[in-house]
């Protein structure tokens, strides 16, 4: 018997997202980042095009993390309380795709800081890397909504991606990124209805297709990411068979999710060598959100991005 | 991939003659294909038209066992290319291979490091299935079988493709009914008959896609179906590539060669590069995954990736709802409220295991999600946890009135309290802070 490569005919394509902008586009970006386009399932050659390979963001958060475990800590050296400097180390030393930052400080519950003094982060940030920045709230709905509009203000021009928009919370981040030329995270508890309807209402409020990163809450390894996994794969199978409204790239959180875990982090011989544990827990994830379909990771260790960035270059055609 | 009863009526005799049981043929079709009934039950069937009915319904993808008695493993038999149409049904089996030539004391620390890696994760344990003995072409394999089979309870893997070496080890080890790893063009005859000999799975090590075509029908000619498949790829890309067409091939396009699970081996220097290639053989469908002796810490994501992979996306793992006893508690040992999702429930058991404060645990019937999941969905509320403080009987088990809540939904304490009475202490939000959150209670080990 002869082997017929089994092709699929897809008829749709996941669709294209650029963040950054560069000089000529209005921004201070010396990079653009893009992505999604493919028409074909995760890293598969044989049916279809992989214009743009998974990228890696670096999460940065603005109040300094006093509960990382040490091996988190240790290759950040004395930045942590500095999310410049933080951002700084990630791109340059680390060669993060680009930088999120969490905004933390303004939770309510905890330092409630004022939107002012979220947008001056934002500009430091700005001032200090230059590639494409995701400024994400404190998740906090009523708060989020002061401060993002300064801090879009603050990068107008930079088409940052804005966190996070959902169903119950839309509106504001919305206007803002359509007043300053951003983009929005659309965000869904692993419910492909709802994601959908989210990306119609941000798109109802007059945001183009193209500037729609999805945002299906993850969870890590052995912590309910078999949920996710399959939500992404059924995202991007809806979107290869021709919906639209599921068509925009996805972004999956890793680094928050994989050190969350017990194996991270607890003291437990019998699981190995603690100073490793985390960051293959963390990379490890990672992997699966990959072959699920991601396009875009938020990572929070070095060591772990760079096994991932190895896996990526590995999972290259020859 | 299975016949329609319309598909079915079609092989029968049409006489309606009744002798089956039921009325009709198509009646009767109807049963076999819901597998209510059995071909044999039709005394008019012809030896071709079992023939042509038994060939289509055969699976689309062989099950395999690997191994004997207890510690057997099953694979491959899979029907669908993703988890969420259906679920994947057995876990691929992990397999950690050591060299034939190591010294006897440390191919036996080695067989007694693989048997022991098993970690114990929400009430299972989970570990490596198989030990894998590479033949280093020395002359040892024999030996290196002999002691695995006397020292080791897992079903072994012998990786040769000399077929004097594989018929010496079988010799002491082919009871067990290992995997033989494998078959190439040059050996095929003599490990198809090594492998009917001694009734064992055969794996057939091609060096492309198509060579394993005809491995498979060479194999098939011979009669010889205990197969798996190595497409011989070289580069994690080509794996995920070839995996993929074999499962698309076998599944979606019925193409017989391909009908069998696979074999992937993980052979990348870096210790973490190879747990990404396991992991990726895990998610993109092997039925067998061999690695080095990776330490812990490296296995340990592995197999996790193949429980999330392998768990059954329409119904989560779940304990039974109830009142569980963690230690040996006492009517004063605290009592918990947690759920019976069974990922939640064994975390928060261990957190108050690490305590060492013997204590009650409530898990509330939620269908198996978690405490935010149930809570969102209304099925872990004050009425739900009341009710099953009433029906398990919680006041008669424990002689205070106190009761610990996860601090995830802190905001139940008001109404629960109202409904049952008792007084609602909010817990911390992780069960990792139980035993912190017990100590500043002042509850300490007995
Ligand atoms: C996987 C998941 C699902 C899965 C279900 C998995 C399952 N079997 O439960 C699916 C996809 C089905 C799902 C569905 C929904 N989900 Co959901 N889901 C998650 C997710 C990603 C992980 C949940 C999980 O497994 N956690 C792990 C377990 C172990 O955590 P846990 O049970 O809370 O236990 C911990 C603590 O509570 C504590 N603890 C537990 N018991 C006890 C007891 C005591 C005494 C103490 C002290 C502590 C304690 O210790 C444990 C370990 O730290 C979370 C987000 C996240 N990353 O956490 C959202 C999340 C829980 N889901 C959410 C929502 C809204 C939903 C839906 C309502 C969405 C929708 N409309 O479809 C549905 C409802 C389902 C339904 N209708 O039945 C929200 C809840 C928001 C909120 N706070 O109200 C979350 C937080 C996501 C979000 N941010 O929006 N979900
Ligand atoms: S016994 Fe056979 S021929 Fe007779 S009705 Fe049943 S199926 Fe038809």
């Amino acid at each position: 018997m002869e082997l017929a490569i089994p092709v699929e005919q897809w008829s749709g394509a996941v669709g294209t997202v650029t963040l950054g902008a560069t000089a000529e586009q209005g921004g201070t970006r010396r990079r653009t980042l893009t992505l999604g386009g493919e028409s074909t399932l995760p890293f598969l050659r044989l049916e279809g095009a992989i214009p743009n390979p998974p990228a890696l963001a670096m999460e940065v958060l603005d109040a300094s993390p006093e509960k990382w475990p040490e091996p988190l800590r240790a290759p950040f050296g004395n930045v942590l309380d500095d999310p410049a400097a933080w951002a700084v180390k990630c791109v340059e030393e680390f060669g993060a795709d680009a930088i999120v930052l969490r905004l933390v400080s303004a939770d309510p519950q905890g330092q409630d800081a004022s939107p002012e003094q979220c947008a001056e982060t934002v500009r430091r940030v700005l001032q200090a890397v230059s590639v494409p920045l995701i400024i994400w709230g404190c998740g906090d709905n009523d708060k989020d909504n002061l401060v993002m509009p300064a801090c879009s203000q603050a990068a107008a021009g930079e088409r940052c991606l804005l966190g996070t928009a959902v169903q119950e919370n839309y509106k504001t981040i919305t206007a803002c990124a359509l007043a300053d030329g951003h983009l929005v995270i659309s965000e869904a508890p692993l419910d492909i209805s709802i994601q959908k309807q989210v990306n119609i209402l941000l798109t109802e409020q007059g945001l183009p297709l193209d500037r729609i990163v999805m945002y299906q809450v993850t969870g890590a390894l052995g912590y309910g990411v078999e949920y996710a996994y399959s939500i992404l794969e059924r995202t991007r199978l809806a979107a290869l068979t021709g919906d639209k409204m599921l068509s925009m790239p996805m972004l999956s959180v890793v680094g928050s999710e994989a050190w969350k875990a017990k194996e991270s982090w607890l003291d437990e011989p019998k699981w190995g060598a603690l100073e490793r544990r985390g960051i293959l827990w963390e990379a490890a994830t990672a992997a699966l959100f990959l072959h699920a379909g991601s396009h875009l990771l938020v990572m929070w260790h070095p060591e772990a991005l760079r096994l991932v960035r190895a896996m990526l270059t590995a999972l290259q055609p020859a | 991939m299975a016949l329609t009863a319309i598909e079915v009526y079609k092989h029968l005799p049409k006489s309606n003659c009744g002798k089956c049981g039921v009325p009709t043929c198509l009646a009767f079709a109807m049963k076999l294909v819901q597998k209510q009934a059995s071909l044999d039950q039709c005394p008019e069937v012809t030896e071709e038209t079992k023939q042509a009915l038994e060939g289509s319904a055969a699976p689309p993808m062989a099950t395999v066992t690997i191994g004997a008695g207890d510690r057997a493993v099953q694979i491959g038999g899979e029907t669908v290319l993703f988890r969420h149409e259906e679920t994947f049904h057995h876990p691929c089996a992990l397999a950690v291979r050591l060299s034939s030539s190591l010294p006897p004391a440390q191919l036996a620390a080695g067989i007694e490091r693989v048997e022991g890696c098993r970690y114990d994760r929400v009430g299972m344990l989970l570990g490596v299935d198989l030990l894998a003995l590479e033949d280093a072409g020395d002359g040892s394999l024999a030996e290196a079988a002999q002691m695995a089979a006397e020292r080791s309870s897992l079903p072994l893997v012998l990786m040769s493709t000399d077929p004097q070496a594989m018929g010496a080890a079988l010799e002491h080890c082919g009871a067990g009914r290992p995997l033989l790893y494998g078959a190439t063009a040059a050996n095929l005859d003599a490990m198809v008959a090594l492998a009917k000999q001694w009734d064992c799975p055969l794996a057939l090590c091609a060096t492309d896609l198509h060579e394993l075509v005809a491995l498979s029908e060479r194999a098939g000619q011979a009669g010889y179906g205990k197969l798996l498949l190595d497409s011989g790829a070289k580069s994690l890309s080509q794996l995920l590539n070839d995996q993929t067409i074999i499962r698309r091939a076998a599944l979606n396009k019925k193409f017989k060669p391909f009908g069998f699970p696979t074999v992937a081996v993980c052979a990348a220097e870096d210790p973490a590069a190879q747990m990404l290639e396991a992991i990726t053989a895990v998610a993109k469908y092997a039925g067998v995954v061999i690695v080095d002796p990776l330490p812990d810490e490296y296995l340990l994501p592995i197999v996790t990736a193949r429980l999330n992979v392998y768990s059954d996306p329409q119904k989560p793992i779940q304990v039974e709802a109830g009142m569980h006893e963690v230690g040996e508690p006492t009517p004063e040992s605290p009592v918990l409220v947690t759920t019976n999702f069974s990922l939640t429930y064994y975390l928060v058991e261990g957190d108050v295991m690490a305590s060492k404060v013997p204590a009650h645990v409530l898990a509330v019937d939620t269908e198996g999600t978690s405490v935010l999941t149930a809570w969102a969905a209304g099925n872990f509320s004050a009425e739900s946890i009341a009710e099953a403080m009433n029906k398990f009987a919680l006041a008669e088990k424990v002689a205070h009135r106190a009761l610990v809540l996860p601090g995830g939904v802190a905001v139940l304490k008001g109404k629960l309290e109202e409904l049952s009475g008792w007084e609602v202490v909010v817990g911390p939000r992780e069960s990792s802070g139980i035993p912190l959150f017990f100590r500043q209670r002042g509850w300490v080990p007995r």
